[in-house]
């Protein structure tokens, strides 16, 4: 018998919320340490699937079934393949990450704070491991109420505006998104008698083309909000200035990846047709959003809004690399999303430090922070340069794989593509050399503490996978690759797509 | 059908609970006869004794389906879920009036004999297979409820949504048997199963006094139900009415509404479907658009209470309009539901202020999340799940309904829909913004303390949570109370 693995994914942290919720108010100590210990217990108990999937086996893997409402067909159905299991992992520690992170920067109402960290993580492993659409539904929504309460009762001063702006821009996306759910559904059901809401019955499902159109609009909606792309993103840049590190962290780490891989797993295998009559407008707006963040970054004032307006540019390389629509594309994609949660993280996690001892985050407020915080430095260096993709870190190689799809593509799409990458350059150093370098001039700043050893350690696996993937990103690849490959060709098949079709190993 | 009990002649069996609500009726009224202690507990401990009774008879005879009086009456399984479900609403309605009614002065014998009363009313509606019993039951109801509003009679704003409340009721009234008689008129029947043979045997397309008479009845439903435009009286009852009448009554009266208009529509009218299918997709839209916009500019929780209880008739009306046994079972998930929620909601309410004060305008609400963290937790739920968010119950119904009216090619009314519940999650949500983000002006609210208030609370909230992580029983009986319906 197989352990219910996914499932205790899923509640090992929401018993760890209840937990916390119980603990006397007071008992800050108490409260950090278990929470922790729930987040690094979940962490460990999420490693095995990185060994125990075979990439190459077709099927979901851990996979749990059981009933849930017999009588609209609706079952608890869970499983990983490549792509979900790499997510999740990348969940779990960067959950890990936030938990740790937000030792000293949360005093206010922490077990509340951690409690609903962890719901957090359990709404967000739902979301990824879910095969049944209304179960996808519920955890994707349901999640929003954890984050919403994150920014509106520990963000700053904005915090309602950002909240109730995060809150009803996504809703509004995903109520459209339920009601192609419940057509599909229909759809489903008069086809074959039996009522289901199985993600495998809908695969199997031949829907006729000018519904596809609607329902994938519907779909890619949603999880555009989500991404979030041009012209959808304008939800992003409050609620990351105003949400709390940890809030921004997990936001930028995992709940933007839920739009792109809304896209994998949902958008292009359930609506190929679709997909791929709409993947030039979208790879359109995936550069024009690259172009564009990168741009509006450039001129921010305001460190979080930078690293804010970095996301849209990067996750516009994401889409890019999806709806190229080939194997380098969507692995280089795939592996940017990892990239962004790792480097992105860490960046708003570094942010985090500053405004912890200065409560500002304006660049105009420092310079010459290398001369009192030498090590911070030299982490925010490293992360930048991942950020901004320079070989031998992990940005480089997502970033190269999305140019040389896009490029397989359309050429124009990777020349105008490119043109991001320098951009991000641009503002990335010219951020790092109006804070770091020059003459010490704001007093505040001459007796800035260092990193200490717990932030220290918060930055040190994050370090390790920088320069693990950027030197070795063959066995991350190798395991999403399988899986995206059985979306593509399902893709190409039912859409008729010729001549891109590739070998797997292509870029080796 | 085999009867679980011997047959007796008049089928006392199947009116159990109505004889039951009775004679509890007169018995409150009796029992006040022997003057009670001043803050005796006697009335509400009778109350719910006289509602678990009811509902336990109604379940004694579950299986057992009968029409006594010339099939003016039916026990069937669609009259044992309201049954149940008035019964339920009696009992959270009895609890959260406990200490509340007490405290303001209103605690005695005569407003619990008003609550079975009403109950009384809302199960005749429910039962009737005819249209003069219809009538019965919703004029029992309403004259009960007319007085409950009034309850508080030293307060001038509950006076006034009595006068406004008992006015417009007694047009739609009006409107409701002027209804009756054309239909009577055209089919020569007041009988729904009479009416429907009828129908099926003759055409009806330019039958204009049919026609008229029942747009008529549509009005008088209409008016119960608070559809848009005879939704005017609901904001200001709500608000003037004792906050555990309107509690009970934003559940009773409207699922009342509903189960006659569901016989209705659903069993003589259902082959007129493209009649009023497009009248009704209309008001629905309009209700629901109505609701929740008026609801946006609330802040008297009450009255955005009030809007959102429109709101939410507009998506039942989806419900309705989708027709057929799924969507009654949709309709009837969905009315157990918005009750639970509802009275949960206003049960919070109940408990805000000490004495005779009434607070309930959004400030004072702020910062109750943290200074009464499960008290907050409960308006939470109660807010989340009016709001449609997963995992609560609000969603599934929300859920159930939807499917059932995408199903049955409804799909621009359901876009409608949903769009809608994006606009009311902002006035809900506004709700929690001021529990958990805001701090009270000046002195915090003082809280009221009520046992029982806070039993309704956590039953409340419990059915709540629960119905959103599993709905299959509730939905299997709703689907199975509908059968024989058509």
């Amino acid at each position: 018998v197989q352990l219910p693995w996914l499932s205790t994914l899923i509640f090992l942290p929401l018993v760890g919320a209840v937990a916390l919720a119980l603990l006397p108010a007071a008992a800050h100590r108490t409260i950090r340490a278990l929470a922790t210990a729930i987040a690094g217990a979940e962490f460990v108990v999420s490693l095995p699937l990185w060994w125990r999937l075979v990439p190459k086996q077709s099927g979901w893997q851990f996979a749990e079934h059981h009933d849930w409402i017999r009588s609209v067909g609706a079952s608890y159905h869970l499983g990983v393949d490549g792509i979900s299991m790499l997510l999740a992992l990348l969940t779990t520690l960067l959950t890990l990450i936030a938990v740790v992170g937000s030792f000293t920067a949360v005093e206010k109402r922490s077990k509340e704070f951690y409690a609903l960290l962890l719901a957090l993580e359990a709404g967000m492993l739902g979301t990824f491991f879910s095969l049944d659409l209304l179960l996808f539904y519920v955890f994707w929504e349901a999640m929003l109420v954890p984050m919403y309460l994150l920014i509106g009762v520990w963000g700053g001063p904005r915090r309602i505006y950002a909240a109730l702006k995060f809150f009803l821009y996504t809703m509004a996306g995903s109520v459209l998104m339920l009601v192609a759910i419940l057509w599909l559904y229909s759809l489903q059901r008069a086809a074959t008698g039996v009522p289901s809401f199985d993600l495998d019955a809908f695969y199997a499902l031949h829907i006729p083309g000018g519904v596809q159109t609607w329902l994938f609009l519907a779909f890619a909606f949603a999880f555009a909000i989500k991404v979030p792309m041009f012209p959808l993103h304008t939800w992003l840049p409050d609620a990351h200035v105003e949400a709390p590190t940890a809030g921004s962290v997990i936001l930028a780490a995992v709940l933007l990846k839920m739009g792109t891989y809304g896209f994998l797993r949902f958008a292009m295998p359930l609506f190929p047709l679709a997909s791929a009559h709409f993947a030039p407008w979208i790879a359109g707006l995936a550069i024009f959003g690259i172009l564009y963040g990168a741009l509006v970054a450039m001129v921010q004032p305001d460190l979080k809004k930078l690293v804010a307006y970095s996301s849209v540019s990067h996750l516009g390389f994401c889409m890019l690399g999806l709806y190229a629509l080939n194997s380098q594309g969507m692995a280089g994609g795939m592996l940017q999303m990892i990239n962004h949660g790792i480097s992105t993280g860490a960046l708003f996690l570094l942010v985090g430090v500053i405004y912890e001892r200065r409560h500002t985050r304006q660049i105009a407020d420092f310079g010459g922070l290398w001369k009192t915080m030498p090590v911070y430095a030299a982490v925010f260096l490293v992360v930048m340069l991942s950020s901004i993709g320079l070989p031998g870190t992990n940005g480089f190689i997502s970033e190269f794989l999305v140019l040389l799809g896009a490029f397989r593509n359309q050429w124009w799409w990777a020349a105008t593509a490119a043109v991001g990458v320098v951009l991000g350059a641009l503002y990335m150093l010219w951020m790092f050399q109006r804070v770091m370098f020059g003459p010490l001039k704001n007093p505040a700043n001459e007796r800035l503490a260092d990193l200490t050893t717990r932030e220290g350690l918060v930055f040190v696996p994050l370090l390790i996978l920088i320069f693990w993937i950027g030197f070795n990103p063959q066995p991350i690849l190798d395991r999403a690759q399988p899986a995206l490959e059985r979306t593509m060709q399902l893709v190409q098949q039912r859409s008729g797509m010729s001549g891109t079709a590739d070998n797997v190993g292509a870029q080796r | 059908m085999t009867p679980a009990t011997p047959p007796l002649p008049l089928d006392w069996w199947a009116l159990g609970p109505v004889l039951a609500l009775s004679a509890g009726l007169l018995l409150l009224l009796l029992a006040e006869l022997a003057p009670a202690r001043p803050g005796s507990a006697r009335a509400p401990i009778l109350t719910l004794l006289i509602f678990g009774v009811a509902a336990a008879l109604a379940w004694n005879v579950r299986d057992v389906a009968r029409s006594p009086f010339g099939g003016m009456f039916v026990h069937d399984g669609f009259t044992l879920f309201f049954t149940l479900l008035f019964c339920g609403i009696g009992i959270l309605g009895t609890l959260i009036s406990w200490d509340y009614a007490r405290r303001t002065g209103i605690g005695r014998a005569e407003y619990y004999a008003l609550l079975v009363g009403s109950t009384l009313g809302m199960i005749l509606m429910a039962a009737s297979n005819d249209l003069i019993t219809i009538f019965l039951g919703l004029e029992l109801m309403s004259l009960a409820l007319y007085v409950l509003v009034g309850f508080r009679r030293s307060r001038l704003d509950s006076n006034e949504a009595a006068i406004k409340y008992f006015l417009l009721g007694a047009f739609a009234s009006g409107f409701f048997l002027y209804g009756i008689a054309l239909c009577y008129g055209a089919t020569g029947t007041t009988n729904l199963a009479r009416m429907s043979d009828f129908l099926a045997a003759s055409p009806v397309q330019d039958n204009t006094l049919l026609i008229t008479g029942g747009l008529l009845l549509l009005t008088g439903f209409a008016f119960k139900i608070s559809a848009v435009p005879f939704h005017m009286w609901t904001p200001d009852a709500y608000e003037g009415a004792p906050t555990a009448v309107t509690g009970f009554m934003s559940a009773g009266a409207k699922a009342a509404g509903f189960a006659a208009l569901l016989r209705v529509v659903l069993h003589p009218l259902a082959g007129l479907h493209e009649a009023w299918g497009p009248l009704l997709a209309v008001v629905a839209v309009l209700t629901m658009t109505v609701g929740n916009v008026t609801a946006l500019l609330q802040l008297n929780l009450k009255r955005m209470l009030a809007y959102s209880s429109i709101a939410h008739a507009g998506y039942l009306l989806v419900a309705v309009v989708s027709g057929g046994t799924d969507g009654a079972a949709a309709a009837l998930l969905y009315l157990a539901v918005y009750s639970v929620m509802n009275l949960g909601a206003f049960g919070v309410l109940t408990l805000l202020g000490r004495e005779h004060e009434e607070r309930v305008l959004l400030g004072d609400v702020a910062g109750l999340g943290f200074r009464r963290p499960w008290l907050g937790l409960a308006m939470a739920i109660f807010m989340l799940s009016l709001a449609g968010i997963p995992p609560t119950a609000g969603f599934m119904a929300k859920v159930y309904l939807f499917g059932v009216a995408v199903r049955t090619g409804h799909v621009p009314l359901v876009i409608v829909a949903v769009l809608n519940s994006v606009v009311s999650v902002f006035y809900y949500l506004r709700v929690t913004v001021a529990m958990y983000m805001e701090e009270p002006q000046g002195e915090p609210t003082a809280l009221s303390r009520s046992l029982p208030g806070a039993i309704a609370l956590v039953v409340a909230a419990a059915l709540t949570l629960w119905w959103g992580l599993q709905a299959h029983a509730l939905l299997e009986l709703a689907q199975r109370s509908v059968v024989g319906l058509l």
